[in-house]
């Protein structure tokens, strides 16, 4: 039976060797270094900046119950409904039952990986409603039926043919594989949706505590537009992600740009307090607010690894991952990819079923190097390591460190074993490539170095 | 119990354990972004030389126009290389005055307008609340910028400024924000940054993903 463990350990071992994938994101990755290197350099001082940001993110979460209790009733007394959902089956329950009294059919998105969270869109479809995408990514790999790929570029595991090809195939209309003119094909698409569309559905990057605002960062517009033609908006939100002032933003809007795609700010950063208020053009008529839960409360009791929830999803840790880079996106199997997502998987679905992605690291720590928010990852795993083997020890694991322990701690057994080691290694010449070779796991993809002629002690004896 | 106390209850219970502050207790001040934040220069001119280069790496236009003959010089100009049909505008000193000037059918959005209008509009010309120098970012609001679409919808999205409007920095345009509309926030406040632009396929740049393909600055 597939497990999501086997299900990573197949897909990395088919994706790892693609060369061609390698050429993709190597050439996307190679693109986005070079314009975050040169962002990082315009700030006056950019660790002093993550500095402040981790800062302000560990005050916000810490003070979490004050955060959204302020936001959630500003945001009531200027005609917003706020609903709570504890987990993912309440959020359905709360959408869906927002768009059967407001008699929906068709529903426009903007990006929201709450959404991909709670599976949302599936129930939609399943209760017969037409939902579509806005970001262009998004809508590339809800074409294809794929999930996203990465948290901030959905689409980039695939080629200007492959879109073309999916554009001509489910829309039938691809004139070229520029991507100029891909694109115009979803801007005419998108248009006409926006205009028939009866219920808008957003995410959210921030809530400002102290005004009552979601603030949503975005390139395109198509959130922008989600958020203005149709009569019903709702925004599905994580209980985290609060921030307590607006002036944080001045802060966090060019830092979550620099980090996510290397901008210095992306083109439209926008902050909703609430419906169309009285003497505006334009706007919806009612605006929903979903917090969601989700687990994310369990991942706040975990003292140690509280600070995940400071994530602002910029995607920067899966860029620099070197796990990442070589078994892609889709291998997770998860919501959220990378580094930050192979930590809080473990708590959002549960440690025995994903502890397997904490050893999805070399740990060398790139991740917590460029967190901007200080997020301390590497170390993340390995607490999730030992979490979980102190909840469930594996019994091979138990027997191999029995046997090593006692070998490790005698200098006379240590060095006969590395004298036996030496022996074998000459043996293991017989075996070599077949599956008899016990470092065979090893030595498919890898050369096996050989042991030195003589140990160090040994050497050092000789020279006196 | 309702979900909304379930959920704060467990907030709570969460929040009785102690988390370590790795990187420092308390909240910084807001006044420390300033100190790491990227450099804007000093005088009104280096700001706006910084404002103008920021426009056009974003490949937006920007324009300082002398007086209100250079601006109807200039958005006339734009009519007639675009060929505009129809224009959409907002009940505004400026904006307003201008985009009637330009003598074709203009819808104007305050009172509430049909969506499918506002589609088949060559451009929308606005007000903003203020230039931002440190980001070549303007900002606009539903209150004072005609509302969420006019300044999104359009495929040209004309901007007439004051050069007073123009904030040195991100700080300096929050601060304004909150002193302008601290008793009545507007429902949407935007910080438009160059014409919508998407890097989805293989990360190449393609201007006007959704909202305008053009973005044209002109300031007072």
């Amino acid at each position: 039976m597939s497990t999501p463990a086997t299900q990573f350990n197949e897909d990395a071992r088919r994706v790892a060797p693609d060369l061609r994938h390698r050429g993709i994101i190597q050439t996307a990755m190679g693109k986005y270094e070079v314009v975050r290197d040169q962002r990082k350099l315009w700030f006056q001082d950019w660790q002093g900046a993550r500095n402040l940001a981790a800062r302000t993110k560990f005050e916000a979460v810490n003070h979490l119950d004050q955060h959204l209790d302020q936001f959630a009733r500003l945001l009531e007394s200027r005609g917003t409904k706020v609903h709570w959902a504890s987990n993912a089956q309440q959020g359905r329950d709360i959408i869906l039952g927002i768009l059967r009294e407001k008699g929906a059919k068709v529903i426009v998105k903007s990006k929201a990986m709450t959404s991909e969270e709670i599976h949302l869109n599936n129930a939609m479809e399943h209760a017969g409603y037409e939902v579509v995408e806005s970001d262009l990514g998004e809508f590339i790999v809800q074409l294809r039926q794929e999930p996203p790929y990465h948290l901030v570029f959905p689409a980039m595991h695939l080629t200007r043919g492959e879109i073309r090809q999916t554009f001509q195939e489910k829309l039938n209309d691809a004139p070229s594989d520029e991507p100029e003119d891909l694109t115009m094909v979803a801007r005419r698409v998108m248009r006409q949706k926006y205009l028939q569309a009866d219920v808008g559905i957003t995410g959210a990057n921030f809530c400002i505590a102290e005004t009552g605002m979601i603030s949503i960062t975005e390139n395109e517009g198509n959130a922008r537009l989600t958020a203005a033609l149709p009569k019903t908006m709702i925004t599905l939100v994580g209980i985290e992600k609060v921030l307590p002032r607006l002036e944080d933003l001045a802060l966090f809007l060019p830092m979550l740009a620099v980090m996510g795609t290397g901008q210095a700010l992306t083109c439209y950063n926008t902050m909703y307090g609430g419906p169309r208020q009285p003497g505006e053009a334009d706007g919806p008529e009612e605006y929903h607010v979903v917090l969601l839960d989700n687990h994310r409360t369990a991942l706040l009791a975990d003292a140690e690894q509280r600070d995940a929830l400071g994530c602002i999803r910029c995607g920067a840790c899966l860029n620099v991952c070197p796990i990442f880079r070589n078994v892609g996106g889709h291998t997770y199997g998860t919501v959220y990819g990378g580094p930050i997502g192979s930590v809080i998987t473990p708590h959002l679905r549960g440690l025995t079923q994903w502890k397997h992605l904490s050893e999805a690291s070399s740990l060398c720590g790139a991740c917590t190097e460029t967190c901007p928010v200080k997020i301390d990852l590497h170390h993340h795993l390995l607490q999730n390591r030992r979490n979980a083997s102190q909840q469930k020890p594996s019994w091979w694991q138990k027997l191999v460190f029995k046997i090593f322990a006692p070998i490790a701690n005698q200098p006379g057994l240590w060095s006969l074993t590395t004298k036996f080691g030496r022996f074998g290694m000459k043996l293991r010449g017989l075996v070599n490539g077949t599956v008899l070779d016990p470092a065979h796991s090893w030595t498919k993809t890898r050369d096996l170095p050989p042991m030195a002629k003589q140990s160090f002690k040994e050497w050092w004896k000789e020279q006196k | 119990m309702s979900e909304r106390e379930n959920i704060f209850t467990r907030i709570r219970e969460a929040l009785s354990v102690e988390a370590h502050a790795h990187h420092g207790a308390g909240l910084p001040s807001t006044s420390d972004h300033r100190r790491v934040m990227p450099p804007v220069g000093l005088t009104m001119d280096e700001r706006f030389a910084l404002f103008a280069k920021n426009a056009s790496d974003l490949r937006a236009t920007f324009k300082l126009v002398k007086d209100a003959v250079e601006l109807t010089a200039e958005l006339r100009a734009l009519r007639d290389t675009e060929k505009w049909q129809r224009v959409a505008t907002h009940k505004s000193p400026l904006a307003q005055t201008h985009a009637i000037g330009l003598g074709l059918p203009t819808l104007v959005t305050d009172a509430g307008y049909d969506k499918h209008e506002l589609e088949q509009c060559d451009v929308g010309i606005s007000e903003c609340d203020a230039l931002v120098a440190q980001t070549g970012t303007i900002v606009v609001t539903s209150q004072t910028g005609g509302g969420r679409a006019l300044s999104c919808l359009p495929p040209h999205h004309v901007v007439i400024a004051r050069r007073e409007q123009l904030v040195a920095d991100l700080p300096a345009a929050f601060a304004f924000i909150r002193q302008k509309h601290d008793a009545n926030y507007p429902s949407m406040i935007s910080f438009i940054t160059g014409p919508s632009r998407t890097g989805d396929i293989e990360r190449i740049l393609v201007l006007g993903a959704h909202g305008p393909k053009k973005l044209t600055i002109l300031c007072l």
